[in-house]
């Protein structure tokens, strides 16, 4: 599903690459935690995968897709398969949480009676029916980023990233929405998540890949954050 | 494309930006007024020219004397004057009108003031000789050669006066033309900048449609579509001031002309034919100035 192979990415202002010859697979279906310090990558690593950057160096494959020889016209259609989560929510204050949802899906054209068919499905998904009225400012911070998923996830996105998601939310917050994530994951959606939060990567023993001055420097299947420190 | 989603965009992106859009608008609309303006004299200065080569180059009428005791011409004074004229190097034809049809011509003329019609008579003016001249002659030399001939009143040299008439509005077109385009400067500063602020207040929604995978077009044309539509507001904005300035100024101003033939009065037919030219410049040229200022200036 994902694949980066030797992938390097320099930047003019940095005097060492923020990426250094990274190479890592991803499975469709599987999940993945992105963890090290700040200024590891991990941001870095996400936007390759979004073409919001093109590498130096090496090949990144996103879906079958070259996503560095990716032409710009093509670009919106593998962010459509691509489906982001961030630490701020990024949800627009001024609509309703159905308005929010239904948002991602006009913007690219779908037609109006499938939106009122999917968005009520995904908020459902999300444990938020009932709330489709309400605005982002009524909300708990874990209804927001609810929000923020199920916008996400309601176009059925073959991979969806999160970075830092429960960032901004407390502990048994970030527990519900990681379950969130991981009935998201069970559906067959690819997941890549970068974190700080050891508590979550050590409950969930999935596959952790962790990133230290660019470089890979652990991958395990079964990972907890803070092996070998 | 959802055009629903996109009109509420714009109305929305106008309606937030409501005292830039305003500015923009009537920027917009004094810049095209003037284009506009200058468009009318251009056409103005076209209908005078062409009258110019529909009358007389020069018109020499006769005395009193002339007038009143040889309406056919067959009198010496006048025929032999008539057969110089015929005989002056440059002259193409001379055609002699008798006090009467003078009257009538002039009858003709004042059609739309009855006070003149009223008043006029034809022992009030003149006989006259309309001379044409061919086209590198110098009406002045006429002047000179018969100005004191017997049996002349004066010569009158038209082509000077509506010559100096085209000269004249030329440089009030080619000014009004300069301060539209100092206008349309600003007006495009202003629709760039508007542009901008709008993109930078709108970057949240941006930043969501470029994740969400929303296509170029789609993030763009709406802002695309609020510079054009104030463009063609501020355009229409421009053609109601024409129709103001037409009604409160230059009806007055230009009655006094209306008689001379030369200068008919701006009619809503000039303004009819400038007004599609005005909302087609605007549509185009705001339209060009968002696309390039969001290819330059915004990220989306």
């Amino acid at each position: 599903m994902i694949r980066l192979e030797h992938v390097s990415k320099t930047y003019k202002t940095l005097a060492r690459p923020a990426l250094d010859d990274v190479s890592v697979s991803v499975d469709k279906g599987e999940f993945v935690f992105l963890i090290g310090p700040s200024g590891s990558g991990k941001s870095t690593f996400l936007q390759l995968l979004l073409r919001e950057e093109v590498p130096t160096r090496g090949r990144v494959i996103v879906a079958d897709w070259n996503v560095a020889k990716l032409p710009r016209r093509r670009v919106p259609k593998l962010r459509q398969r691509v489906g982001c989560v961030f630490q701020d929510f990024r949800l627009l204050n001024n609509k309703t949480v159905f308005e929010n949802v239904a948002f991602a899906l006009e913007v690219i054209g779908k037609p109006r009676h499938t939106i009122r068919k999917v968005v009520p499905e995904v908020l459902q998904l999300v444990g938020l029916d009932g709330k489709a009225d309400r605005m982002p400012a009524e909300l708990s911070g874990g209804e927001q980023q609810r929000v923020a998923i199920a916008r996400a996830f309601v176009n059925r996105p073959l991979v969806l990233m999160c970075d830092e998601p429960t960032g901004n939310l407390d502990p048994d917050t970030s527990q519900d929405i990681m379950l969130l994530l991981e009935r998201i994951n069970r559906t067959g959606t690819t997941l890549i998540m970068a974190t700080h939060d050891h508590s979550i990567v050590d409950s969930m023993r999935r596959r952790v890949v962790e990133l230290s001055e660019g470089r890979v420097i652990r991958d395990d299947a079964r990972g907890v954050y803070g092996v070998g420190r | 494309m959802r055009a629903s989603f996109v009109s509420t965009e714009v109305v929305n992106g106008l309606r937030r930006n409501v005292s830039m859009t305003i500015a923009m608008i009537l920027t917009t609309a004094i810049s095209l007024t003037l284009l506009g303006s200058g468009l009318v004299v251009v056409r103005k200065v076209d209908q005078a020219q062409d009258s110019l080569r529909q009358a007389a180059d020069v018109v020499v009428y006769l005395n009193d004397q002339v007038s009143a005791e040889d309406s056919a011409c067959q009198q010496q004074t006048c025929s032999g004057l008539r057969a110089e004229l015929e005989q002056a190097s440059g002259v193409r034809s001379v055609k002699y009108l008798s006090r009467q049809q003078v009257y009538e011509r002039a009858i003709e003329k004042f059609d739309n003031r009855p006070e003149l019609r009223e008043i006029a008579r034809p022992e009030a003016l003149p006989a006259a000789m309309w001379v044409e001249l061919g086209d590198t002659v110098d009406p002045a030399a006429i002047q000179q050669q018969f100005g004191d001939s017997p049996g002349v009143a004066n010569i009158d040299n038209q082509s000077d006066f509506v010559r100096s008439l085209v000269g004249k509005l030329n440089d009030v077109r080619d000014g009004t033309f300069l301060i539209a385009a100092l206008q349309a400067f600003a007006a495009l500063l202003l629709i760039s900048n508007t542009i901008q602020l709008s993109a930078f207040n709108r970057r949240t929604e941006t930043g969501i449609m470029r994740l969400v995978g929303a296509s170029r077009w789609y993030t763009q044309l709406p802002f695309l579509l609020e510079a054009m539509v104030s463009g063609i507001i501020g355009s229409l904005v421009a053609v109601g001031l024409l129709v103001v300035i037409k009604e409160a100024f230059l009806d007055g101003l230009m009655k006094p002309l209306s008689g001379t033939g030369l200068l008919t009065p701006v009619s809503y037919a000039d303004i009819a034919f400038v007004s599609p030219i005005l909302v087609l410049v605007a549509a185009v040229v705001s339209g060009l100035t968002g696309y390039l200022t969001l290819r330059l200036y915004v990220r989306i």
